[in-house]
């Protein structure tokens, strides 16, 4: 079998496609046939039609996204693509963008159009310098195309765009801590409502998309948005989708796949099993905020409503699997800490909570946990979930789910024993 | 411009860096947005961002010191105190810890004879925890001056180091 490549199919290894490249394979084709032939509401419409769900984690609907946008109303309007990508486990846009810039160029300005924005910003994390200067030199090649300035192909729209760089911290993947940063302020997440298509990016209504939801945003104009949903494998789902693996496969690179694969299918066929002849003992099926799967759901498929149905989630389908030998209370512990330290601060739940999490989970892994800490860490997972002011602690909560979920007789094992059983 | 001179005394700047920076900073309405821009471009030349490159900023921007500290302290990226010419971020997040992380950093720090959080005697290299770098297919991976380097094996510790050495030295 193999799938259509939408956003891979001009990736190349050690390869950065720009302009001439990327027209070559139809690039620009559906900027060109929208400014030309289509409103606003068409596209906006189109999309919606399409079932594309945000790429970066959450999986809200875009078209839904774009209709609380007020794209009527009179003054400066945002469109910001969050490059952030800070979660373990996540590097797809990284991938997408070192191979073929100019589809997120394409992109942000197809959506700038069907919202009526007349400003973007891509907003990109700090550890994605190289693929930043991509972006600005496919930035100005589209612009020198006049795909990007005033009458856009003499549409009369008008897009400028600019590459915002970062200085570090997972919290700025929120997008409301993202404004924050955008703005020069601190990024602490902000209060919601009002939401940002009401008051974002100074005080301006502002829609955040991921980059590899609005990379798609040209293959939906193109292919149509029926076309688009039925490359996926699951009744509901659509689209495919860039799974970058990890962790302890034979194979860790970043596939473009139907939405909806089996898990089976990527530890088998694309992962090449687990290395060192070992076996296959859980996974995060969509980055460090997923709640871990187990060789017991080989079978599910990897879309949003189906990791749901099994307490998980897609996530940014970013495939971490662990072996046999890994110790999931371990496991947990480095992303807690993670999480911990990433913490801005602002409430109490996440800036104390995890920090206790991590806390009983160290004790336990170093052999000193009581059933007394078992039971605290199932408290703070109660406790926290729910009550953090954004979702870094809630996200923080997957893992240990996922671990109190599936491997409880390992945490037991520690405390009985009083030491790591899979520590030599 | 000698306007220029004075608002950067000891010089963080490329004097056409910071003419270009302010004529920025009049033409944006919301000037505060380049506040990164320029705190990395500081920490590009000096190496971190020292109390008058706070200042600094400060005045290109037209805000107080206090609201660009409050920006500078928040990111892991951005140093406020003085760091090695090399600073090796080692990132030690779940991909990384899953292929060998612990062992790498250990090996960083053996190599170097220091800590996290130190530099060496020689101001070479200060080495730094860092979370997820975004290269997780090919853990564990490390990041000097945003250039992002695995997967490291062991044996790849001293090449690197003492290839930055030459560097240096050069």
């Amino acid at each position: 079998m193999s799938t259509p490549q939408l956003l891979f199919k001009n990736r190349r290894p050690g390869e950065t496609v720009f302009i001439d490249g990327y027209k070559a394979t139809g690039g620009y084709q559906g900027l060109e046939m929208a400014l030309k032939d289509s409103s606003p509401e068409e596209i906006r419409e189109q999309v919606k039609e399409s079932g594309l769900r945000g790429r970066g984690g959450a999986g809200f609907p875009t078209g839904f996204k774009w209709n609380f946008f007020p794209s009527g109303a009179p003054g400066p309007k945002y469109l910001v693509c969050n490059c952030d990508e800070m979660e373990p486990g996540t590097y797809k846009d990284g991938v997408l963008l070192a191979a073929d810039p100019h589809q997120l160029v394409e992109g942000m300005i197809l959506s700038a159009f069907a919202l009526q924005t007349d400003v973007g910003y891509i907003f990109i994390r700090y550890a994605y310098e190289q693929q930043a200067d991509y972006l600005r030199k496919a930035i100005a090649e589209a612009k020198a195309a006049g795909y990007i300035g005033k009458n856009i192909l003499g549409s009369g729209f008008d897009f400028e765009l600019h590459v915002h760089g970062s200085a570090g911290r997972y919290i700025l993947g929120e997008e409301t801590a993202l404004l924050n940063g955008l703005e020069g302020i601190r990024p602490n997440p902000r209060l919601k409502p009002p939401f940002p298509a009401t008051r974002g990016l100074f005080g301006r209504p502002t829609t955040v998309n991921n980059v590899e939801t609005i990379a798609n945003i040209p293959h939906i104009i193109t292919g149509g948005a029926l076309w688009f949903r039925d490359l996926a494998l699951t009744p509901g789902s659509s689209g495919t989708k860039l799974y970058g693996l990890s962790g302890h496969f034979n194979v860790t690179e970043c596939f473009e796949l139907p939405v909806g694969i089996p898990l089976r299918e990527i530890v088998e066929n694309y992962g090449g099993g687990i290395r060192g002849g070992r076996k296959f003992k859980a996974c995060l099926p969509g980055g460090a905020s997923t709640p871990y799967l187990t060789a017991e759901h080989m079978d599910v498929a990897l879309d949003f409503d189906s990791l749901e149905k099994v307490d998980s989630r897609y996530g940014t389908a970013g495939v971490t699997a662990f072996d046999d030998q890994t110790c999931m209370v371990a496991a947990t512990f480095n992303l807690i800490n993670f999480f911990a330290r990433e913490s801005c601060g602002w409430c109490s739940p996440c800036r104390d909570g995890l920090v206790m999490v991590r806390w009983l989970l160290e004790t336990i892994d170093n052999g000193q946990g009581t059933p007394e800490h078992l039971e605290m860490l199932k408290d703070q997972l109660k406790n926290i979930a729910g009550n953090s002011f954004c979702a870094l602690a809630e996200g923080a909560m997957g893992p240990l789910a996922g671990l109190l979920n599936h491997f409880e007789q390992e945490i037991v094992d520690h405390i009985e024993t009083g030491k790591c059983p899979f520590r030599k | 411009m000698a306007q220029e001179e004075k608002i950067d005394q000891i010089g963080l700047l490329e004097e056409e860096e910071l003419a270009a920076f302010i004529d920025h900073a009049c033409e944006l309405e919301h000037p505060r947005e380049m506040v990164i821009d320029v705190l990395r471009a500081i920490q590009k030349n000096h190496g971190w961002v020292p109390d008058e490159g706070v200042e600094l900023t400060a005045t290109i921007l037209g805000i107080t010191p206090i609201e660009v500290e409050e920006v500078a302290t928040f990111y892991d990226k951005i140093f406020r105190r003085q760091v090695g010419r090399f600073p090796i971020h080692i990132c030690d997040s779940i991909c990384c810890w899953s292929n060998g992380g612990e062992e790498l950093a250990e090996q960083f720090q053996k190599t170097l004879g220091i800590t996290f959080g130190e530099t060496t005697k020689d101001g070479l290299f200060t080495l730094l925890p860092s979370c997820c770098l975004g290269v997780c297919g090919q853990a564990p991976a490390v990041m000097i001056h945003q250039k992002l380097y695995g997967p490291l094996q062991l044996d790849d510790v001293d090449e690197l180091i003492n290839r930055l050495r030459r560097e240096a030295s050069a």
